[in-house]
């Protein structure tokens, strides 16, 4: 296992220069220096002298495979250097933002595994009925709907309608979780409609399955069937379908973070983009690998965990 | 026709099983298929009925049927009687049919590769057919798990109890599924092909488990084959099912010594015999028909090497021709006004007639 | 595309309707093709979806044929010609009311707006019509731009293996690596607005998921008797990819891009919503959606134009996830597992 742990990061570590140097790429060799050093004082209308100064002050002068070592070490200690908009230091903002993200993140991933796994079960119990049928077909309109409608819609409801949750803001410290229960929320419904259809196809498989057939022969109830023996069969393309939803998760605090007022990574993203910080989109987009990787690598290991019949080599 | 039981058990007014007339169909987008249609037997205390016939005949749905795991919603029981010990299971709530199953009736499947649960230890599985029923828990049904791995033949049975599935060979699997079924003492055991996907070596050895576990518990056993040599090693009764329904019923040796019916004839004709070196195995002509179409009248008739008007006329009825051997065929029916008589068997159709007048038993004494 | 001959750039929508009405129409000989025809027709979900494919084509079409008046004015469509004749509001005004909204003072309004108007006055209902043709040329463009990428790569890496097959696994392992919407963003940032650079962008994230299918099923089929036959006659490797592998995987790819589709879709609305997608002047429904966010705090509530933009959307996403779900269990030979 060890082994097998080593191999997987020393092949991420792989990946991971190579991402840098597509970042490199799209952000530094793309463009040139000037054209680089004008977006970014656009507003203040420059002069050559004021743009070679900001060429050299942010090394943007030196040989293109000088920079890439520098962009590439510097990304590997993630030193993030400072924002190209307004100058303050990237990882200190990334610091002070990751908490509120965190837990965001943290409440909406076990909140939409528990909903999910739940309702697929149950629509799963239910099969060749009318429950069934309908069930599948709310999930395929849901999952039309567009993620931008249930943030508008949820908030609008929830928060204005029926007042059950503070419109936006948030408050860091004790009372933090209230100010994130809307968008975790939102976040969860909104991710309803594909994942518990999938679901309910992986359930339907290990429902079909020989064991199930000696389960009954043998009297078990079909409560105990699923919850016993379906659940944890179906565990890893559960597993596998989740893993891959991580990076959605980004999309989710992207959106939903600067449409509530949460000071979090994503919010901190959006005023990125609306600013065009190179600087900053980089520092997300590496940071950004890194989970994504460590999320892969937890979810394989955790294979192991739950069916004896893999073995990771 | 009963017959008194071959080994002294208690209760001997009414059979363990009595089946009446099992219709169990299924909707299909071309018809109804009427896989088991009117099959009636009777199964008494401490004996061996084996249920033969050919893949489509419907012999598997029948075993399905009495557990009432019929596959839904395509599937229902139509009609008839599951009599057991006297109750109709058939009149049985969900929950009452499930304190059934694995407790007085229990099942095991062809393939053993498939069916155990990949991811729980045989232990686990073995204790779960135990408290399920609430007939042990935590380590009395530990040890009793240990105590029935041995019963069925599995060395280091300690061991085996940590293992999962996928640790085991196929032989080993099917031990368990047998200990599994076994684990609460049933009354009637149902075994669906159990060694057909087992090597040949393998196979001997668990049929003397079974013969041997059955001896010793007192159990009554359904085996659905279709090898004619497990049959005459395991059963006392056997029931020929063809098309949906009972075509011949007999105790083993009347069978073997004089199988009646036109299909069991093919069947045993069909058997590789030394005594016919060089000789084209005899085969079945045609095919099992759909059973969403099965035939009008006698459903055997179309590949039937007897057939005449009558049988694409009149369904047969079930007639007995011997004690305790049933037959349904017009060729047996003193009713049937033109039928042929049996002499003329002999004559007709040359080699086909001379193969099928012999079985392998009857050549081997000749 | 902005920057064709005016008369190539009316041709060119009518010859792609030609071509695919000639695909559909040919495919019908094949008998996998045929009987899947027959699956669906008798499909009324599938069909009503289909319908609905069609008539937003139809808009898109419609949206695409323009020619000027003068040499001195922008080129009209047909669909701005269809909707010439509706004056332009002050400002809000509710479906089909005659007074204007969220004034001080309330004027009456001068046309007949099905949908309301939005806070320039302009017709709801036109820029939710404007909004189908960036949605199609989205979706298949960027499926025309993908599946050739996806069917190479995966073909070489199925059937070549191990180098190549390495070579290829890591390219979209890295790239899978990075979250789709953080690679969009940076790949946006640096291209730049518009409808062509959305389509490479979002060409660039998603040709992996077809590619990881071509290569398994390639992986497959090269297993396969046949294809062992005909490697040991000799045939070369282009030949047995081209005329026996790329046949069957055919209704892999397409079931993957019409169920693709309503996620591009989907993704050029976010893309848009967050200011790096279409320019402003396009039709999108993402736009209007950000535009009309703010909106339903405002009192009265303004809600039809977020209702149009959101609809339009919805209905358009439903039908290719409807219809690819029915293509998918037609062309299935095995009959559904549920």
């Amino acid at each position: 296992m060890l082994r097998y742990i080593i191999r997987r990061l020393l092949y991420a570590l792989l990946i991971l220069v190579s991402v840098s140097l597509v970042t490199f790429v799209l952000f530094y060799a793309s463009s040139s220096p000037q054209q680089v050093a004008r977006r970014n004082l656009s507003a203040k209308n420059p002069t050559p002298q004021q743009i070679e100064e900001w060429i050299h002050q942010h090394g943007y002068d030196k040989p293109r495979w000088q920079q890439f070592q520098e962009h590439m070490s510097q990304l590997f200690l993630l030193r993030f250097g400072k924002s190209d908009a307004n100058g303050e230091d990237i990882w200190e903002r990334i610091g002070s933002g990751a908490p509120a993200s965190l837990l965001l993140a943290t409440i909406a991933f076990f909140g939409s595994l528990l909903v999910t796994i739940s309702l697929a079960l149950a629509i799963a119990s239910f099969r060749g009925t009318y429950i069934d049928g309908w069930g599948t077909f709310l999930c395929v309109l849901m999952m039309s709907i567009v993620y931008l409608v249930y943030i508008i819609a949820g908030q609008f409801l929830l928060g204005k309608l029926l007042k059950i949750f503070p419109l936006a803001g948030y408050q860091s410290g004790v009372q933090a979780w209230k100010f994130v229960m809307l968008p975790a929320v939102v976040s969860i419904v909104g991710g309803l409609g594909a994942t518990v259809r999938l679901y309910r196809t992986f359930f339907l498989d290990e429902i079909n399955q020989d064991y199930v057939r000696t389960a009954r022969a043998k009297g078990v109830s079909e409560w105990a069937i699923l919850f016993r023996h379906v659940l944890k069969n179906a565990a890893i393309p559960i597993l596998t379908t989740t893993a891959a939803a991580i990076p959605t998760l980004f999309l989710g605090s992207l959106l939903g973070e600067s449409f509530f007022n949460i000071p979090g990574l994503g919010s901190y993203l959006r005023d990125a983009i609306d600013s065009q910080d190179f600087a900053v989109v980089r520092a997300m987009v590496f940071l950004g690998t890194i989970t994504t990787i460590i999320g892969y690598l937890l979810t394989d290991i955790s294979y192991t965990l739950v069916d004896p019949r893999v073995r990771l080599e | 026709m009963r017959l008194i039981p071959a080994c002294g058990v208690p209760n001997v007014a009414q059979p363990l099983l009595q089946v009446d007339d099992l219709r169990t169909y299924f909707g299909t987008p071309y018809g109804i298929a009427r896989a088991v249609d009117g099959v009636s037997f009777v199964l008494e205390h401490g004996e061996t009925l084996a249920l033969v016939g050919e893949s489509g005949c419907g012999k598997s749905m029948t075993a399905l049927s009495i557990m009432q795991l019929v596959p839904e919603p395509a599937g229902y029981i139509d009609g008839g009687r599951i009599l057991f010990e006297g109750k109709d299971l058939l009149d049985l709530t969900w929950n009452q049919m499930r304190q059934v199953r694995g407790n007085d009736i229990a099942m095991i499947f062809q393939e053993p590769m498939t069916s155990l649960n990949g991811t729980r230890t045989i232990g686990w599985q073995l204790v779960e057919a135990m408290e399920v029923h609430g007939k042990a828990s935590g380590h009395a049904a530990q040890h009793r798990a240990l105590e029935l791995l041995t019963r069925v033949g599995l060395e280091q049975p300690t061991l085996v109890l940590r293992q999962y599935p996928h640790e085991l060979s196929g032989g080993m699997r099917q031990r368990v599924l047998i200990a599994m079924a076994l684990a609460n003492e049933p009354k009637l055991l149902i075994a669906d092909e159990p060694t057909t996907a087992l090597d040949v070596t393998i196979q001997a050895q668990i049929l003397d488990l079974m013969r041997d576990l059955q001896r010793a518990l007192g159990m009554s056993m359904l085996l659905i084959t279709h090898d004619l040599g497990i049959v005459a090693k395991m059963a006392q009764h056997v029931a020929v099912m063809y098309a949906g329904q009972i075509v011949e019923y007999a105790p083993t040796q009347h069978l073997f010594r004089q199988p009646c019916h036109p299909y069991t004839r093919g069947l045993f004709a069909s058997l590789p015999s030394r005594y016919r070196r060089g000789v084209d195995l005899a085969t079945l002509e045609g095919v099992v028909p759909q059973a969403t179409n099965w035939p009008r009248a006698c459903r055997f008739e179309p590949r039937c090497p007897y057939h005449w008007g009558t049988c694409m006329q009149m369904p047969p009825r079930m007639l007995g021709t011997a004690p305790g051997h049933t037959v349904r065929c017009h060729l047996y029916d003193p009713t049937v006004a033109d039928r042929l008589s049996l002499d003329t068997l002999r004559h007709r159709g040359g080699d086909v007639v001379k193969a099928i007048g012999q079985t392998p038993e009857a050549e081997a004494n000749a | 595309m902005t920057t064709l001959f005016p008369l190539l750039q009316n041709v060119l929508p009518l010859v792609i309707v030609a071509l695919v009405v000639w695909v559909v129409v040919h495919a019908r000989q094949q008998p996998l093709w045929a009987e899947a025809y027959r699956r669906l027709a008798r499909n009324p979900l599938a069909m009503m979806a289909l319908g609905v494919i069609c008539l937003y084509g139809l808009i898109t079409v419609l949206d695409s044929l323009q020619w000027r008046d003068t040499t001195t004015e922008e080129p009209k469509t047909v669909l701005d010609r269809l909707f010439a004749h509706v004056p332009q509001e002050r400002t809000y005004s509710a479906p089909l009311a005659t007074m204007t909204t969220g004034e001080p003072q309330l004027h009456a309004v001068q046309g007949w707006h099905l949908l309301g108007t939005d806070g320039n006055g302009k017709d709801v209902l036109y820029q939710a019509l404007k909004g189908c043709r960036t949605a199609m040329i989205i979706g298949g463009f960027t499926s025309l731009l993908v599946t050739p990428l996806a069917l190479l790569f995966g073909m070489s890496a199925g059937y070549f293996g191990r180098r190549v097959d390495d070579a290829v696994q890591y390219t979209y392992t890295v790239l899978s690596s990075i979250p789709d919407i953080l690679l969009l963003i940076a790949l946006l940032l640096v291209f730049g607005h518009g409808l062509d650079k959305l389509c490479y962008a979002l060409g660039i994230t998603s040709w992996v998921g077809l590619c990881r299918l071509v290569r398994g099923e390639t992986l497959k089929h090269r297993e396969r008797e046949y294809v062992r036959a005909a490697r040991a006659l000799g045939v070369s490797p282009l030949r047995i990819l081209a005329r026996h592998i790329l046949p069957n995987l055919l209704p892999l790819v397409i079931i993957s891009i019409t169920l693709g589709f309503s996620g591009l879709v989907l993704a050029e609305s976010i893309l848009s919503y967050l200011g790096i997608g279409v320019e402003a002047g396009t039709g999108s429904w993402g736009n209007m959606i950000d535009a009309a966010r703010l909106e339903l705090a405002r009192e009265p509530v303004v809600w039809w134009n977020l209702a149009a933009a959101s609809t339009a959307l919805f209905l358009i996403v439903l039908a290719f996830n409807l219809f690819g779900d029915a293509l998918r269990d037609a062309l299935d030979p095995r009959l559904r597992s549920t």
